[in-house]
């Protein structure tokens, strides 16, 4: 395979198959939390993927250079975490001060992805071995950072127009909310979980 | 065993097992801390401290009601770009007599303002639909279902969401279906305009008269076609070219006015090819007319009457045809020779 088509198998997985929301269940928390409004959603939607993104060019920076030269792979978690963390208040203030318009589009979300797993995760995921025994280069982890954030928002932005629509529907008091957010995405893993047999 | 036998071998490792690890994170921290203390200061942006009193003192409601991005934009503006101080609906005049001592200006009246449609149509007799819409009976409801019932994709719906949501009776339907909005009971909450799935509902100075009565971003033709009323903006331009402030742009096929720079002239709402702007004032302005003996011909008002009232040769008296005139006053404030004066 050449290198675009491997890009593309890449994409496609990283969006359907192995989706981090409904597949890996990872980043539960704005899934159900930031769901409820198209606007809020694409908002945290971009910036998660703007910082997935950057995490996983620098996490895989960090892992090539640092802790594998230094057989420090065991503790990747920890400078993961610390790089992730001093990355994303970093760009804050870096985009406060030079793209005000992009600190009020994104801003608010910026501090509470920070610790949120699913960009933890994709820095883990980018050092895991692969089947065939080979792990992701720098290249590779940074669009498997873009892609996985292009498919958290894009169930985030399904969710939130179902949520949208469901807004109106006569339910019992009981089911308002969390616990009707919970079947909806019950229901959406359950659709997903149909991508798996795509053969790639 | 003897544990001083294994000294030797262990204290090696030990340094270089505990030590190496503890060395890199140490390092890796001190170095994220450093760069973080350091943008600190390079990246700093130095906000007045009057911005997070005026917050303090807004009602923190982001309505969204002066224009601005929520309560701390509007802080913002007031402080960085000196915007007016009574701007807060919400607030009034209380809020904006505080927002004034912390400026430390004296503050004006606080304007009201009223929630004005921007669509002509959505009654009974006026809108044009797609198909029959049974479902549950709310605009939010019905706008989803296939880009909504109504032909036009920007237009009103109909079903009452900017009626149901105000607290204030300021809303009523007349027999045909169409929404009146009470001025005397407009409170100027936005209530409305948070309820319409649309965004038709704005809020505009009570003291405005000329408002553009469409929101379609369709192009002309199309817009035309969906139009119940057939007085969609369709965005041609004229009034753009025609509005003697340049209070007008043109985004997305739809002109929109920008009423800090409005004089209420009704220069554009005459101009119209399809009356789209709504000018509550038309035909009852003053009109012009030129004092004959001062007028030395200079021809100078004729281009700028977008009515085309004002006739004359060059260096010749001129005049103003009353029928035509609109009383917008342009002439009269270029007029050299003062010699245009309104009518009586």
């Amino acid at each position: 395979m050449n290198t675009l088509s491997q890009i593309l198998v890449l994409a496609i997985s990283a969006i359907f198959i192995q989706n981090f929301v409904l597949s890996r269940f990872l980043g539960l928390c704005p899934y159900l939390g930031v769901s409820t409004k198209m606007d809020s959603a694409f908002g945290m939607g971009m910036a998660v993927i703007f910082v997935m993104t950057m995490a996983s060019a620098f996490c895989s920076l960090i892992y090539k250079y640092l802790l594998v030269p230094y057989n420090l792979t065991y503790l990747s978690t920890l400078a993961f975490i610390l790089t992730i963390a001093a990355l994303v208040q970093f760009v804050e203030m870096f985009i406060l001060k030079n793209a005000p318009s992009l600190y009020k589009a994104l801003g608010v979300y910026l501090p509470l992805i920070t610790t949120n797993c699913a960009v933890l995760g994709v820095a883990i995921l980018n050092i895991t071995p692969l089947p065939d025994g080979s792990t992701y280069n720098f290249l590779f982890a940074t669009l498997n950072g873009f892609f996985s954030g292009v498919g958290f928002t894009f169930v985030l932005l399904v969710m939130a127009a179902i949520r949208e629509r469901l807004a109106l529907v006569d339910l019992p008091k009981s089911m308002h909310g969390f616990a009707h957010g919970m079947i909806l995405a019950g229901t959406m893993a359950l659709a997903f979980s149909g991508f798996v047999g795509l053969k790639i | 065993m003897n544990l001083s036998l294994l000294l030797p071998i262990l204290a090696p490792s030990l340094a270089s097992d505990i030590g190496v690890p503890v060395l890199i994170i140490g390092a890796m921290g001190l170095a994220f801390g450093l760069l973080l203390a350091f943008a600190s200061k390079v990246f700093a942006v130095n906000r007045d401290p009057r911005v997070e009193e005026i917050i303090s003192v807004l009602p923190g409601a982001n309505c969204g009601g002066c224009g601005k991005a929520g309560c701390a934009g509007y802080a913002e503006a007031i402080v960085l770009q000196g915007a007016p101080v009574n701007l807060c609906t919400p607030g009034g005049p209380k809020v904006a007599q505080e927002i004034a001592k912390i400026m430390g200006t004296e503050a004006e009246a606080v304007v009201k303002k009223i929630a004005v449609i921007h669509c002509s149509t959505g009654g009974k007799d006026n809108t044009k639909w797609k198909y029959d819409y049974r479902g549950i009976e709310t605009c939010l409801s019905a706008v989803n279902i296939a880009g909504g019932p109504n032909s036009c994709s920007w237009g009103c719906v109909g079903f009452n969401d900017c009626l149901n949501a105000c607290k204030f009776d300021a809303i009523s339907v007349d027999e045909s279906g169409m929404r009146i909005i009470d001025i005397e009971k407009c409170t100027g909450c936005a209530a409305c305009v948070k309820a319409c799935p649309r965004k038709l509902i704005d809020l505009i100075s009570i003291q405005q008269n000329v408002f553009i009565k469409c929101s379609s971003k369709d192009k002309g033709p199309l817009a035309r076609q969906v139009c119940g009323t057939n007085q969609p903006c369709i965005g041609c331009g004229i009034c753009v070219k025609k509005c003697p402030q340049q209070a007008i742009t043109m985004a997305n096929n739809l002109a929109s006015i920008d009423y800090s720079k409005c004089t209420d002239c009704g220069v554009c709402a005459a101009v119209c090819p399809t009356n789209a702007i709504l000018d509550t004032l038309r035909g009852t302005r003053k009109k012009s007319e030129i004092d004959a003996e001062l007028c030395d011909g200079c021809h100078i008002c004729v281009p700028v009457c977008a009515v085309g009232a004002i006739k004359g040769e060059e260096n010749q008296k001129h005049n103003i045809d009353q029928d035509k005139c609109i009383g917008c006053g342009v002439c009269i404030t270029v007029c050299p020779k003062n010699a245009i004066k309104t009518k009586e």
